[in-house]
């Protein structure tokens, strides 16, 4: 009998002790570091007199105070929109090149396959700041190969370091780094395509531009929601890139990106609270952004079923 | 990489609580205090120093003097500048900041502001000797409080490349006017050379400047505090060198890039306003050009004058949250003004010492090896180092260098307005003050 209500027991506990290591690591880690985050940004420091000595500084309520302070920072707005014009060059480029490199990977007389593959998908493998530092030294006139063969040939040379330049020199690094870990996602996909797809089309006739065009390309549509979703939300966190061209260059200012003004405010201006609720906003922002492009893929997508 | 981490998401959240987490990391490194008694029987102290080599001279005190009074002091090897100052605050709010800090001049008014720094005057009694009035007179913040020691300074100075001056003919300037024509003068004889550049990577030069021309940013009043960084003193300034640069007379590119190494590597600069540390930048920076630079005093606004600003410096520091505060005091006191600590401070960390007898030291009377052809150099910076202006720091110059970084760097950029860029600065830093409710009169 008592074994027998033990087990019972036993048995409908079993659900909660599986959940509880995740439970607490999801509160000790995401939702309460989160939560402070929140009531940092709710709070501001408050100063009496001079603001020397000890007892001179107060945290205290500040409610939305440096929410509305941030909203109507044109810095931040100005930092979003940089990072919107950054955007609409990286997405489209790094996703149509990496979709180009995976139908031309898939094809069936494709040579060395595996060494083409390896070799796009490498610079991925490069860590972030190195990509950045490195393409640092190329965009520098006085000491870039790519400027002295320039200058040899008399051809023009533009300066990557300022103006549009620098949104294309900035986006390049980010082609670069990502077009390889897209292109492996959409190709895998397109493996996954049952061979028979292919072959029927084949014996129909259809050239293998208008396989890539009706057939692959409506079929791999999800792996390009999924990167296009990733590469939105890794946009709107843009920082290592113009965080390490900063020093090079007067142009990239220190708060060039929304990011770069949550670290500024935080550790250059040791302002924890604006920085909380900077944070906070591009986190919504971004939340918002990614979640509604996906429920509208998904509602699309769904219609299209309907049919 | 703006590529596809989908972790990313969180880390935006993140980034501020970073904070948080720093703060736990640091009270892991900074808990060596022992829970001993106020100064009797043994103690350990935690030093955070961004000083190359200050390991070994802890380790010269804890073999000797440390030994006799039980004192051990670690050293903490840290960030340099405004990032360390984060940290230290980050720490203190944790009650977890390390027992002694090295922090620049015009990083301790923000410390004491945050009651990070202890009043040590009761056990630095007759140090203040030791050093030249307008250094020792930022330690105390203008109070009988004392919040520092001073530990190293970095009086201006002008450098050049001596070869060159005579290969283009040109004198070295004694005024800024002087400068002006000889950077025109240059420009004339080598359209491709330039004498500097006007950088707005490094807000320490631009305040130093300012200071050798008598400006006084911050300055109190009672219970209020006066913002001058748009004075007229630091207009000249701002003017001065944003009109060189509109005039293209001088390069508006920042400094410490490969392209300013090059430049100075291969002599398409001739010249740097810089500090007595600048032949240490200068190994690094132009490895190719050692024994051709000399340094002379920085040029003054009226001939005869005699004055310079400050670009640099640091001190040691007493934190609130040690337990053992005189202990650290002594250490303090025993790392900036005892003969042994000062010449093993020069040798392994190449600073330059703020205690004046040690300026004149055994480890001063040979140049240093960039500047062998200078054998009179550290005689000269002593010179120098007392016609060092008075400087006046305030408790946010953090975000005033930070504004400056930005509005001055666009300004150069443009080739545009300086005394815009000033006023930016000026606003900025009066408006982030009454934002935390400090009196403020402009």
């Amino acid at each position: 009998m008592t074994s027998a209500r033990r087990k019972a027991y036993g048995v409908k506990g079993a659900p909660y002790a599986f959940l509880l290591p995740a439970t607490i690591l999801f509160a000790l880690f995401f939702a309460l570091p989160i939560g402070y985050a929140i009531w940092l940004s709710l709070h501001k420091v408050q100063v009496k007199g001079l603001g020397l000595g000890s007892g001179a500084r107060s945290e205290v309520w500040a409610g939305l105070e440096n929410y509305t302070d941030a909203l109507t920072d044109s810095e931040l707005l100005a930092g979003a929109l940089r990072v919107l014009g950054y955007g609409a060059i990286v997405v489209p480029v790094m996703l149509g090149l990496a979709l180009l490199f995976a139908l031309m990977l898939d094809t069936e007389r494709v040579r060395l396959a595996p060494v083409t593959r390896l070799a796009i998908f490498l610079p991925y493998a490069i860590p972030g700041v190195v990509a950045a530092l490195l393409w640092g030294f190329l965009y520098l006139p006085d000491v870039s190969p790519f400027y002295f063969v320039l200058d040899k040939l008399g051809l023009p040379q533009p300066d990557l370091l300022d103006g549009g330049g620098l949104y294309a020199a900035l986006s390049n690094i980010a082609v670069w780094g990502g077009t390889g870990f897209n292109m492996i996602v959409i190709y895998t996909s397109l493996q996954a395509i049952p061979a028979e797809v292919h072959e029927a089309a084949k014996l129909d006739g259809a050239p293998p531009l208008q396989i890539a065009l009706r057939i692959k390309i409506p079929m791999v549509a999800p792996s390009l929601v999924l990167t296009f979703f990733f590469s939105i939300i890794a946009t709107l966190q843009v920082f290592s890139e113009p965080t390490t061209l900063k020093p090079l260059t007067n142009s990239v200012s220190t708060t060039w990106s929304p990011l770069m003004k949550v670290y500024v405010d935080a550790f250059g201006k040791g302002d924890i609270h604006s920085a909380a609720a900077g944070a906070v906003i591009i986190a919504l922002v971004t939340l918002v952004l990614s979640f509604g492009f996906l429920r509208a893929a998904n509602s699309r997508t769904k219609q299209e079923e309907a049919r | 990489m703006p590529n596809t981490k989908p972790r990313r998401l969180r880390q935006v959240a993140a980034t501020s609580v970073a904070v948080v987490l720093g703060a736990t990391a640091l009270a892991a490194c900074g808990s060596s205090d022992e829970d001993s008694e106020a100064d009797s029987g043994p103690v350990s102290l935690t030093y955070w120093s961004w000083t190359p080599g200050m390991d070994k001279v802890a380790d010269l005190w804890n073999k000797g003097p440390g030994k006799d009074e039980q004192i051990t002091v670690t050293v903490k090897k840290q960030a340099s500048g405004d990032t360390l100052v984060t940290k230290i605050l980050t720490a203190h709010k944790a009650k977890k900041a390390p027992d002694l800090v090295q922090t620049e001049y015009q990083a301790l008014p923000t410390l004491v502001s945050n009651d990070v720094l202890a009043d040590i005057a009761g056990d630095v009694d007759g140090v203040q000797d030791k050093f030249a009035e307008g250094v020792w007179q930022q330690t105390t913040l203008g109070s009988d409080a004392v919040y520092a020691i001073p530990q190293d300074s970095g009086p201006m100075m002008f450098y050049y490349r001596e070869d060159l001056f005579k290969q283009y003919e040109l004198e070295v300037p004694k005024t800024w006017e002087e400068f002006a024509e000889t950077a025109r003068a240059l420009k004339k004889k080598s359209p491709d050379t330039d004498l500097t550049t006007f950088s707005a990577n490094d807000s320490g030069q631009f305040a130093g400047l300012a200071q050798q021309a008598g400006a006084k940013w911050w300055t109190t009043e009672g219970e209020t505090w006066k913002v001058g960084i748009d004075d007229a003193a630091t207009q000249k300034v701002a003017d001065f060198w944003g009109g060189l640069v509109e005039e293209g007379a001088i390069d508006n590119q920042p400094m410490y890039t490969p392209a300013w190494n090059k430049a100075l590597n291969t002599g398409k600069q001739i010249a740097w306003v810089s500090a007595v540390w600048a032949p240490g930048t200068l190994t690094t920076a132009a490895p190719g050009t050692k024994g051709k630079w000399a340094m002379a005093p920085l040029p003054q606004w009226s001939a005869g004058e005699n004055v310079t600003g400050s670009w640099g410096g640091s001190s040691t520091a007493v934190t609130t949250d040690s337990k053992n505060k005189s202990a650290a005091a002594k250490f303090a006191t025993w790392l900036n003004t005892d003969p042994a600590a000062l010449t093993a401070l020069a040798k392994e960390g190449g600073i330059y010492p703020a205690a004046t007898t040690a300026q004149t030291s055994d480890a001063f009377t040979e140049p240093p090896a960039f500047f062998s052809n200078q054998p009179d150099f550290y005689t000269q910076a002593s010179e120098i180092a007392k016609t060092t202006a008075p400087s006046a720091w305030g408790p946010n110059v953090n975000v005033a260098y930070t504004t400056f970084k930005d509005a001055f760097g666009k300004a150069a950029k443009d080739k545009s307005d300086f005394g815009a860029a000033l006023k930016t600065m000026q606003d900025d830093t009066v408006a982030d003050m009454k934002k935390q409710g400090f009196e403020v009169a402009e």
